[in-house]
């Protein structure tokens, strides 16, 4: 595709900006647990489930405290308040800004998309997006009938975390497994139909501030790039062809907020920006 | 793609979809693909998701050998609460505690210990629960002594080696209970005949479970282990009273003095009495209840006849 294939005049800091910039971030945020183990410099302890950074700041991922909560259990002040601060964060900042800048799980698909475009493979089934929703709903219901947190028996984005800090064996089947799917069976299948987090944190961010836009949309040559590359393309349209919008904004809660489009447009239609910002050129 | 692309131009608005049943006839094609493609979701998510939960439930049960952290709440407690953070294990000054992986036999993610891996060094001051955010370890646990991660069992008695006779005694002197919940109880050893055996006892009430009894078990297998709670201890039917306990509580039998019957056909034999009611030792105090029914008789130094078994027929 023509993505991959750029004979762009632009340097490769321009076309990759935004992808080194969110990968330091995945790998900052993985060194900050790992400096204590390996270094023996504590930074962050603990994983995405739940954690403490310098001694003082408890994070707790609010889905887990929910699940916690359907079983029954109330958990101490310290995960609520881990919890509290991080929805805080992804209600403002953006919701799905989780899974392309924290997620580890993002790596893996990201590298399976890229390969299914290099392999040129078109076919597959690919489950409905409201997939998801459905298991988010039927984990919590999962841990209710239970009385256990079921879904963190199987969850791929704690079990590669917590893998890559603690160690893991039989977790990397179950990464490798959504590898194959997403480059055999279903493209952008894991994260963009079935992840129960991802459709998590796009309910948390339909109203958060950092936003993709396209002012330049009139540059736009068609190219289609961006709808390659990008891992929710049916967010790109309502924004860059005004279609049911009149404003640039890309405010769709399934937009993950990793720039790629900005990275891979020659015509630099796209800019990430707030969700105020509706000037277009 | 077209096809599968449908429901996303949709997705913000699925409210109209509730109403295809009050319009008749006709249905579209595509309309129909996208009711199909809903249907297929939730029932995809259910059960996927009740799925994950049902396998949950049948791998839930600890193995014998995993013990948890002190003051972890009871196994499904313990599996509501804990989010498989692993601030306990980074807490852990001793690397006791792990996080299982999936296919372990352990719940995936949560922590466990393997005594004869690494043992709970019991720290006064339980960095674990203290670092745990959720409540899965129970802070109310602030005594470690009080902890109850497991229970100790001589479990082969075959291989024990103070039960073969020998003076091993590895797991008594390095409980840190020691005395309270392990302790060696005498026994006459019949082989030898002439020895004592020093035989290692565990007590659940005082026993914590840290394993280190386990751990320097001298054999090749250790012969006492520490399994969960559940698993290494049995229970007396509520309504049951010792009678000994009562009496010493009351101050005498609740039931009255019984008759004393006599014992006929063990004249001269050793067998049915207690160590104190032996010939050999008759001037230990014998406690007024338990007073043989026949006083010893005055022959004392004559052995009985060799018999089989026990006896080596050795002299001095």
């Amino acid at each position: 595709m023509a993505a991959t294939a750029s004979t762009s005049s632009r340097s490769l800091w321009q076309r990759q900006r935004w992808l080194i910039l969110r990968r330091c971030s995945q790998a900052l945020i993985l060194l900050a647990f790992l400096s204590g183990p390996w270094f023996g410099v504590w930074i962050a302890k603990g994983n995405l489930s739940s954690s403490l950074t310098l001694g003082v700041l408890p994070l707790t991922d609010p889905l887990l405290v929910l699940q916690t909560l359907a079983t029954g259990h109330l958990p101490y002040s310290s995960a609520l308040i881990g919890a509290a601060i991080v929805l805080a964060f992804y209600l403002l900042i953006g919701g799905r800004v989780f899974c392309s800048w924290v997620c580890p799980v993002n790596v893996v698909t990201d590298a399976a998309a890229w390969t299914r475009r290099r392999l040129g493979i078109k076919t597959g089934r690919v489950p409905d997006a409201n997939t998801r929703l459905w298991l988010l709903a039927g984990l919590l219901l999962a841990a209710a009938l239970t009385g256990s947190l079921a879904w963190e028996w199987l969850n791929p984005v704690s079990l590669l975390h917590r893998g890559l800090i603690f160690g893991m064996g039989g977790g990397l089947m179950v990464i490798a497994g959504i590898f194959i799917y997403d480059v055999f069976v279903a493209s952008r299948g894991w994260c963009g139909h079935l992840c129960p987090m991802g459709a998590f944190y796009g309910l948390l961010g339909r109203k958060a501030l950092l936003r993709v836009a396209a002012p330049a949309r009139k540059a736009c040559d068609d190219c289609m790039d961006c709808f390659t590359v990008c891992p929710e393309p049916q967010v790109i349209r309502p924004a860059l062809k005004a279609v049911g919008q009149t404003h640039p904004l890309i405010l769709a809660a399934d937009c993950t907020t990793c720039g790629r489009c900005i990275d891979v447009c020659d015509k630099q239609v796209f800019k990430m920006t707030h969700r105020f910002d509706q000037r277009s050129e | 793609m077209g096809s599968l692309r449908l429901p996303d131009t949709v997705m913000d608005t699925p409210r109209p979809l509730r109403q295809p049943a009050a319009v008749p006839p006709p249905v579209s094609a595509a309309r129909r693909r996208f009711i199909n493609s809903i249907a297929a979701a939730a029932g995809g998510g259910c059960l996927l998701a009740l799925g994950a939960g049902l396998y949950s439930r049948s791998a839930s049960a600890l193995p014998a050998q995993a013990l948890r952290p002190p003051g972890a709440l009871p196994e499904a407690d313990f599996l509501a609460a804990c989010v498989r953070c692993g601030l306990c294990v980074r807490d852990c000054p001793y690397d006791t505690l792990k996080l299982s992986d999936l296919g372990d036999p352990v719940p995936t993610g949560t922590p466990y210990f393997r005594a004869r891996q690494i043992p709970c060094e019991m720290c006064e001051d339980i960095p674990c629960v203290k670092a745990c955010p959720t409540g899965a370890l129970d802070r109310q646990l602030t005594d470690i002594n009080q902890a109850r991660m497991g229970l100790a069992a001589l479990v082969d008695h075959e291989s024990c080696l103070n039960f073969l006779g020998l003076r091993c005694d590895v797991c008594y002197r390095v409980c840190p209970v020691i005395d309270k919940a392990i302790t060696l109880e005498p026994q006459h050893n019949p082989r030898s005949d002439r020895h004592a055996m020093l035989l290692p006892t565990v007590h659940s009430d005082a026993c914590t479970g840290c394993g280190k009894c386990e751990k320097s078990c001298v054999l090749p297998e250790a012969a006492i282990k520490v399994f969960p709670r559940q698993l290494a201890q049995g229970a007396l039917p509520a309504h049951y009273r010792k009678g000994w306990e009562e009496k010493a509580r009351h101050g005498g039998s609740l039931i009255g003095e019984q008759v004393e019957m006599p014992v006929r056909g063990f004249d001269g034999s050793t067998a049915g009495r207690a160590p104190t009611e032996l010939p050999t030792a008759p001037s230990a105090p014998v406690a007024p209840e338990a007073a043989p029914a026949m006083p010893p008789k005055a022959t004392l130094p004559v052995r009985p006849a060799p018999r089989g078994g026990l006896d080596s027929h050795w002299k001095p």
